[in-house]
């Protein structure tokens, strides 16, 4: 089977992306250290307070998600029947 | 009677259509949005008002000023986007529908007295069905009922309320009404239902995964819109809608990240995302009454675009369930770039246009020292970016292969994207022009380091939970399934409890019959154990031998009697 190889086929241009990517949010944490952010509410002065708040964010949104799927997840065809 | 009312001519356009075949028709669906965007343009201004007396009552067709005029334009484009998205539907039903549904969109933002407002409310309602009814399918066709039945009872909560209001107030103008009295409340809840509020949602994410493919880009543009504009109109500042728009923006985005239909993913996306206008609109200063405007705006865009993404692997593919795709990038690449821009414009990444709309409303929450509020707005923005601009694009075009190879969209679908996409793009690098349709005048540029730094740093560091979760194994994975929502109550909890109470009903009048039965019964038991029961005409139950035996004793004594005298 020959089939087309693309882009994300390969798992070094996976890697190539993933580094870029991680370099990005580096340099993002980096940059809160040195440009000046005005400050709205008192909790903003954590440094990399956007960061953080976005990560654990996620992070939680995923698992309580994950739990609700025990409560709420039922077949495909629940209404159907 | 002066001018020509913009819906009209959307209104002779679809009678037009029924007359017309092949390309003539096409030429009228594409045309209509351009002549009416045109003729707005041209012929009217801030400040028209004109009205059209029907028996004793004057309905005013016609009330402009920049609010009404800014949905009219926007109503315009999404119109003509969704029109040049559909043009391979060859569907006399669906072409009508598309016609009257935006042209009743534009009747109402223009409506000046609420019943004008209410005709166009239940316009919108009825010819809105016919998308989800065109699926064909048992499922879409229950799906639209209960679509149904939702949006008529919005409108007979907003007739209750206008009438009420009339009783009270000597007036029907749609201007601010505010929650102060029944009858606010009743038109309150009318519009509630069509935005969507928290537990009248549900026939939002129930009709629209269900409507054609086509179908969902010209639904997720109209009815929450006119409702959110109703909103701005009638209850701008009232501080109860600041919660509601919170909680709209949080609960749906747990529900969109195990949801496995794509389409019902972005339906809960599209709740959150006008969570965001609801709390400008509750805010009430004008800095965050313009931020909801112009998120509405940029919203009916971005929303189109991604559902037009949606509603084309549907249409190559044949579903979107997430479970069953994966790596679609290959043979729709154009497709998949389509869908990244309105990914990027949902999530507010700067540069995209909900950027330059969404950060309005956070501003103005800042400015109100709403502190706590604005965290779940923030947690709100992060979630919008994991389930809308990251779960859509990356489990339908990359992913794991699906194996799936489906061909391109077609070029009409690719046109309708790609004018979209340029708009987002254009709304996101240019806000000022978007800015000066706005209905009030404020001061705000939403490009200095502060919000972008920010604003990169939240969306990336999410994206980079999404990494993290997915190399650990702790991402939930895609399932077929059904999740349970408030609709639950309605469509399960409901019809099981009404059969169990039947059933226990008829076990009730049963038990309660033989109940009462039973002393009779003890009567009839000792009656037949009694030394009575044995006489001949105890016997037989049948109220006839007991006539007759009677009528001869009285034979009987009639014959006596004459016989003696």
């Amino acid at each position: 089977m020959s089939e087309k190889k693309y882009f994300f086929d390969k798992p070094e241009n996976v890697k190539w992306v993933l580094r870029v990517f991680y370099t990005i949010c580096a340099l993002l944490v980096v940059a809160d250290f040195i440009l000046h952010r005005h400050i709205g509410f008192s909790w903003e002065e954590i440094p990399a307070f956007y960061a953080i708040y976005g990560f654990v964010a996620c992070v939680i949104l995923v698992l309580i998600a994950k739990e609700m799927r025990k409560v709420i997840m039922r077949k495909e065809d629940y209404y159907d029947e | 009677m002066s001018e020509l009312p913009p819906f009209s001519l959307y209104f002779i356009a679809a009678l037009l259509v029924l007359f017309s075949r092949g390309i003539s028709r096409k030429i009228i669906l594409l045309a209509t949005p351009v002549i009416a965007a045109l003729y707005i343009w041209l012929n009217i201004d801030v400040g028209t008002l004109s009205s059209y007396p029907i028996l004793d009552y004057e309905l005013i067709f016609m009330r402009t000023d920049k609010l009404s005029l800014l949905f009219a334009y926007l109503f315009c484009i999404a119109s003509f986007i969704a029109s040049i998205f559909a043009l391979h539907v060859n569907d006399t039903k669906q072409e009508i529908a598309g016609l009257v549904y935006a042209g009743s969109a534009l009747g109402a933002v223009f409506a000046g007295d609420l019943i004008t407002l209410f005709i166009f409310w239940e316009l919108l309602a009825i010819s809105s069905v016919f998308f989800i009814w065109a699926r064909g399918t048992e499922r879409a066709i229950d799906a639209g009922m209960r679509y149904l039945i939702y949006q008529v009872m919005s409108g007979v909560f907003l007739l209750a309320g206008a009438l009420l209001h009339f009783h009270t107030t000597g007036s029907l103008a749609f201007d601010h009404i505010g929650l102060g009295s029944v009858a606010g409340w009743l038109i309150f809840i009318a519009f509630g239902i069509k935005s969507a509020f928290p537990f009248l949602h549900t026939w939002l994410t129930d009709g629209y995964p269900e409507a054609t493919p086509t179908g969902t880009v010209f639904l997720s543009a109209f009815t929450t819109k006119v409702a959110v504009y109703a909103l701005a109109r009638s209850f701008a500042g009232e501080d109860i809608l600041i919660y509601i728009g919170v909680t709209m923006a949080c609960f749906p985005i747990f529900f969109a990240v195990i949801e496995n239909d794509l389409r019902k993913v972005l339906a809960y996306s599209l709740i959150n995302q006008v969570g965001f206008m609801v709390t400008g609109i509750g805010i009430g200063t004008a800095l965050a009454i313009n931020g909801a405007v112009a998120h509405a705006f940029s919203d009916v865009i971005f929303k189109g675009l991604l559902f037009m993404t949606m509603g084309a692997v549907l249409y190559r593919v044949g579903h979107v369930n997430g479970s069953h795709l994966g790596g679609l990038y290959k043979t729709m690449p154009k497709t998949t770039v389509f869908c990244i821009v309105g990914a990027l414009s949902i999530s507010a990444f700067p540069l995209f246009s909900g950027f330059v709309s969404k950060s309005m409303v956070m501003t103005a929450l800042m400015y109100e020292d709403h502190g706590y509020l604005w965290l779940f707005m923030l947690f709100a923005s992060a979630g919008v970016f994991h389930h809308a601009g990251i779960k859509i694009p990356y489990f339908a075009f990359f992913a794991h292969d699906s194996g799936l190879r489906p061909k391109e969209a077609p070029i009409n679908m690719l046109l309708a994207m790609g004018l979209a996409a340029a708009l987002c793009i254009f709304i996101g690098t240019q806000p000022q022009y978007l800015y000066s349709m706005l209905p009030l005048e404020v001061d705000y540029w939403p490009y200095d380091t502060t919000h972008v730094l920010a604003q990169l740093q939240l969306l990336f560091f999410s994206a980079m939970a999404f990494v993290w979760l997915n190399k650990q194994g702790l991402y939930p994975p895609e399932l077929p399934s059904t999740n349970l929502d408030a609709e639950w109550i309605y469509r399960k909890v409901v019809p099981t409890g009404v059969r169990h109470g039947l059933a226990f009903l008829n076990n009730v009048k049963a038990s309660s019959i033989a109940l009462a039965m039973s002393p009779m019964h003890g009567i009839r038991n000792s009656f037949t154990q009694s030394s009575i029961a044995k006489y001949h005409l105890s016997e037989s139950w049948p109220t006839g031998s007991m006539v007759f035996w009677i009528a001869i004793i009285l034979v009987a004594y009639l014959l006596l009697d004459i016989l003696v005298y």
